[in-house]
């Protein structure tokens, strides 16, 4: 139920949702402005609202150039003229200083609208006036872009799947987003906005749905030949259907080890969907670790080493483990030997992976109304600087995302 | 789609063999065919009507920055030939490839379609109209008789156009990149593109981006140096104001692109591991360096066009400039600003909510000096009295679709709107709204306004409200359903859909660009009427729009030299004082002047780096080494030649004059 104070946004996203048909002729598939998932929603209303207070400024602008431009053409001699007028203090104020509030208001909005839509923030509410409870575990769902496809782990299920997404409704989700070869972005335009997959590197989103259908999900960062097809169904169920997609997976009987997975890291294109009734618990932090393949070092192993200072000399005989692709990449590498060792990764997150970063919490829901964002003594820091800090003061140094 | 393999090598021809050759592609067989025919009919004119040796001595070789103007006119135009033709595939694909129809371009083609529209159209159509335009107007703004270093300028054009020949040479031998014009790492590594793409791509732009930088600094070097005595800073007209920005930012940000390029072909030729997945290279960096430079890039493109709509605004309403001084701190804000802001493409690679912000408000900043800038125009064209020429045509056109495109620009620099509208078409269409509406329409409304100088005759004023009134429905048409588009969740870089609810927006997306290739038709019909019709449209004053700036000042076309007489600067609109108080033009007391030589150094030493760039591309290493000695020998050969500079007898600059009195007798009676 949306029964909470009137904001702004949603009475701009109400109007513009009326307008919108008439202006585009009977269109209602603007699924960014009009779309199944609380974040996604709150993201659609800040575009909006971002147009309304610009067209403040925009309109007459458009309406003056067109106006002036009839009013003093050459024909029109009554129009007053005078030829050296090129100074006007106060107008001078007025042109600099109202583009400059417009700015204050918004950039605002955008400093509070970020913070809260931070992707990387466990979700504080999945609907207005519905919080999270703090005993409520969001889902997880590790996803792996592939060439060109799309890998989805559940680990709370034990399942795995390839193209198709599902998750119940008003139930938060927690992805876990890494990719296998190129940078992709991963996009269910109905449910949040996107968040980029890169290979060796997890990157983090928090979404829910709160209506059911059938939507679409798709990689939105060219990633080569088979990009077009990259796209996966994305269900949003009800708990009993969810228990039921669930149970089919598992009726499925297949497993993705990572023999399966090498396989199927291959490229495709195209590929159908595709349910495994259990996965490897440990194939995600080895996906992101770059060490699913036999022989190969685990990333974090060898940045611990790093951080240890290095192994001098000894690391020249051991590059053999730390190429990850180069002509290996694309299916057109040598099959992968699985007399060598295959790598464990141990609790990644003691070693601080790239995407962790500590700190993280849901923002207090009385920040909705724009209450004092960075406090002392505050449930959470809510700036990464914070979050930077704090990770300073623990033992094992966090290279974060960002900052490489 | 096999998966890409490396081709073989052979030590004479690198990678380059016979399968480099795209054959199998009849669309690329027939624009072969197209090419060659028009090439040869070119190259048997020239030699029938002997003309090889007025074009290397007359154009080749100059060094008159006016010469050199017009060939990036030239470069520029062509270009833009090509990178619309990939344009209207483009649409053509989208518009097809519905309810099941693979469309009519394999990806292998598309994705080069799209990655070779992109890099040519930013930097071998907008670049070489702005370089071009500064060239020109520059030096005859601030009274000088060239730029700083006139044989540099010779070898930055070259160099431009080399990269362009490579670019070019692509869609022949061999292929182009599938990357998207900026060529992300590690799509872009060796690893996922062995081929010769990416090395065509990354050479191109190394051999232009040569040309770029010192063409910068050599502009730089003039405003800051030549201008004529009393043009102090804050009496130089407006556009060389916007040029000397664009030109410290190419400076600034140019280095940083050869860097980052330098790096990917480390990564490529070298098995270095900046931004690979191997040895814990990071693609991050890539994104943010190539930003670094990318965002400054745009200013680069639409501060010189900044310039123009000034100068047109004052002179077609007949006003002074509203607001000169803000106008100028203005532009020097957004030079500053610029550098504050690449992150904001790519708010989806994760950064913390705090850099976001930052990132995302600093962008909106921006805003503010520019939408000064347009109530400036705004506040000149109060009462004033209008010309509706071309020029001031394309200037209102602009003032209302750059609004609009700053307003999407706007709402792309808050973070979580942007992470529901990044990539998107709604993107596409945000960047070609400021770029079209901004730099193209810019650069038409400065080819119709400085046409007359340049040539002494003024553009048929009939084939360009054609053009026009094609081009401005025609790219409404083409980039509004993007938007539309982008709000219903599509991404860039498609080549099929599923959605047959999309169908409608692509086709009229497609008949936009229809009806902007009818203005492109219009245009170069425009010019070849004119051309055809110049008697007529003859301009014999030289101040055809009653100008306010010194380039009016001369005659058109301007003497070799430009300016008899350095003129002595008192005021802003230097002209406009000149003819407000009737300053008599001197017609006696001339003396020899001191002009620089043609040189053929620099189209030889951009020929040479041409054929190194190929032969790296292609691994053909004996030639790449052999082409590099070259290029040091030559350089140096070049340092012996002593024939740098001539005197213009007295003689002939009085006769010159006298003419011009003649001329101008004429024109007043």
């Amino acid at each position: 139920m949306r029964q909470y104070l009137l904001s702004l946004p949603r009475l701009s996203g109400l109007s513009l949702a009326a307008i919108a048909p008439v202006l585009l002729g009977g269109c209602s598939d603007l699924v960014v402005l009009d779309p199944a998932g609380d974040v996604a929603q709150q993201q659609g209303d800040l575009v909006i609202i971002s147009t309304l207070l610009m067209l403040i400024i925009i309109i007459p602008v458009i309406a003056l150039t067109l106006f002036f431009a009839w009013k003093y053409r050459a024909d029109n001699k009554e129009a007053r003229y005078e030829p050296d007028w090129d100074h006007s203090t106060q107008l001078e104020l007025v042109i600099w200083a109202a583009p400059l509030l417009i700015i204050i208001c918004l950039g605002a909005l955008t400093w509070v609208g970020t913070h809260l839509l931070d992707p990387y923030r466990p979700l504080a509410r999945t609907e207005p006036g519905v919080a999270v409870s703090q005993d409520e575990k969001p889902l997880e769902v590790q996803v792996v872009a592939l060439d060109w496809k799309w890998l989805f782990i559940y680990p709370e299920q034990g399942i795995a799947t390839v193209n198709e997404f599902a998750a119940p409704m008003d139930r938060p989700v927690s992805f876990r987003i890494t990719g296998a070869s190129v940078m992709n972005s991963f996009y269910i335009p109905a449910m949040a906005g996107q968040i980029y997959s890169m290979p060796g590197m997890e990157t983090k989103l928090n979404a829910v749905f709160n209506k059911p259908g059938d939507f679409v999900g798709f990689s939105a960062n060219y990633s080569g030949h088979g990009f077009s097809d990259m796209r996966f169904a994305a269900k949003s169920l009800t708990d009993d259907e969810f228990t039921n997609w669930v149970a089919k997976a598992k009726a499925s009987g297949e497993t993705l080890d990572r023999k399966t997975y090498l396989e199927l890291e291959k490229p495709s294109e195209k590929e159908p969907v595709h349910l495994y009734a259990s996965a490897d618990p440990e194939l995600f932090d080895a996906i992101v670790n770059m060490c699913v393949e036999p022989g190969k070092m685990c990333m974090h192993q060898q940045m611990a080493i790093d951080d240890r200072g290095g192994m001098g000399l000894a690391g020249l005989q051991k590059t053999d483990d730390l190429v990850y692709d180069k002509t290996a990449a694309r299916g057109t590498g040598a099959p992968a030997d699985w007399s060598k060792p295959i790598s464990v990764c141990l609790a990644p997150e003691k070693a601080n992976m790239p995407g962790a970063r500590p700190g993280d919490a849901p923002v207090a829901l009385d920040r909705l109304n724009g209450l004092g964002l960075p406090r002392k003594t505050g449930i959470a820091p809510s700036s990464s600087s914070d979050a930077l800090l704090s990770a300073a003061a623990e033992t094992v140094s966090a290279p974060t995302r960002s900052n490489p | 789609m096999a998966p890409q393999s490396a081709p073989p090598y052979s030590p004479i021809f690198g990678r380059l063999s016979l399968d480099a050759l795209p054959l199998h592609e009849p669309i690329l067989v027939a624009t072969f065919c197209a090419v060659a025919i028009g090439g040869i009919a070119v190259v048997a004119l020239l030699t029938k009507f002997r003309l090889w040796g007025y074009l290397w001595n007359e154009w080749f070789t100059t060094v008159d920055h006016k010469k050199i103007g017009i060939m990036y006119m030239i470069l520029g135009l062509i270009m833009f030939l090509r990178g619309f033709a990939d344009a209207i595939m483009m649409r053509l694909q989208q518009a097809l490839a519905f309810n099941g129809s693979e469309g009519y371009l394999p990806a292998h083609h598309y994705d080069q379609v799209f990655t070779a529209h992109g890099v040519i159209m930013i930097f071998f159509v907008a670049m070489p109209f702005i370089t071009g335009f500064m060239n020109y107007i520059v030096p005859l703004q601030i009274g000088a008789r060239d730029v700083s270093f006139p044989f540099l300028n010779n070898f930055s054009f070259w160099m431009t156009t080399s990269g362009a020949i490579l670019v070019m040479a692509s869609l022949f031998i061999g292929e182009f990149a599938q990357t998207g014009w900026l060529a992300y790492p590690p799509l872009s590594g060796i690893a996922y593109s062995p081929n010769v793409g990416v090395d065509y791509y990354i050479w191109s732009l190394q051999i232009a981006g040569v040309g770029t930088t010192l063409s910068g600094i050599n502009l730089i070097c003039t405003i800051l140096k030549m201008r004529a005595p009393g043009m102090g800073l804050m009496k130089m007209p407006v556009f060389t104001w916007t040029s000397l920005c664009a030109n410290i930012l190419i400076v600034a940000s140019f280095p940083v692109l050869t860097a980052v390029l330098v790096l990917l072909g480390l990564d490529r030729y070298a098995h270095t591991d900046f931004f690979t997945n191997d040895f814990g290279g990071n693609a991050m960096m890539y994104v943010n360096l190539i930003w670094i430079w990318g965002h400054p890039e745009v200013y680069i493109l639409i501060l010189p066009l900044f310039g123009v709509f000034s100068e047109i605004t004052a002179t077609f309403s007949g006003k002074r400039l509203f607001g000169y001084t803000s106008m100028v701190y203005a532009t020097v804000c957004i030079t500053i600003l610029s550098y504050l802001v690449w992150l904001h493409h790519f708010f989806t690679m994760g950064s913390g909510a705090s850099v976001n912000s930052f990132f995302g408000i600093t962008t909106m900043v921006i805003s503010i000096p520019t939408g000064a800038k347009l109530f400036n125009w705004l506040f000149t064209m109060y009462r004033g009295r209008i010309r509706f020429d071309l020029p001031m045509m394309w200037t209102v056109a602009f003032m209302v679709t750059f609004t609009i495109g700053g307003m999407t620009g706007v709402m792309l620099a808050v973070p979580p709107a942007d992470f529901v509208l990044h990539n998107s078409l709604f993107l596409i269409a945000h960047f070609h709204n400021v770029i079209i509406g901004g730099v193209l329409f810019g650069s038409f409304a400065a080819i119709n306004y400085w046409w007359p100088k340049a040539f002494g005759f003024k553009l048929n004023e009939f084939w360009g409200k054609v053009s026009f009134w094609c081009w401005l429905p025609g790219f409404y048409l083409a980039f509004m359903p993007l938007y539309v588009l982008g709000l219903m969740g599509v991404t860039r870089r498609m080549r099929v859909f599923d959605d047959p609810s999309l169908h409608i927006w692509f086709i009229i997306a497609g008949l936009g660009a229809v009806v902007i290739a009818a203005g492109i038709g219009a245009m170069l019909i425009q010019f070849a009427v004119s051309i055809w019709k110049r008697e007529e449209l003859k301009d014999e004053t030289g101040d055809p729009w009653n100008g306010r700036t010194l380039e009016w000042a001369t005659s058109s076309p301007p003497p070799d030299y430009n300016f008899a007489f350095t003129p002595k600067i008192h005021s802003l609109d230097a002209w406009y004082e000149i003819k407000h108080r009737h300053v008599a033009r001197p017609t006696e007391g001339f003396r020899p002047i001191h002009m620089p030589s043609n040189t053929g150094a620099g189209i030889i030493l951009a020929g040479i780096s041409l054929v190194m760039g190929f032969a790296l591309v292609w691994h053909i290493w004996w030639l790449a080494i052999g082409g590099f000695a070259a290029l040091i020998v030559t350089a140096i050969a070049h340092t012996f030649n002593y024939k740098r500079d001539y005197h213009i007898p007295v003689e002939e600059v009085e006769a010159t004059e006298a003419e011009r009195t003649q001329q101008l007798a004429a024109a007043g009676a």
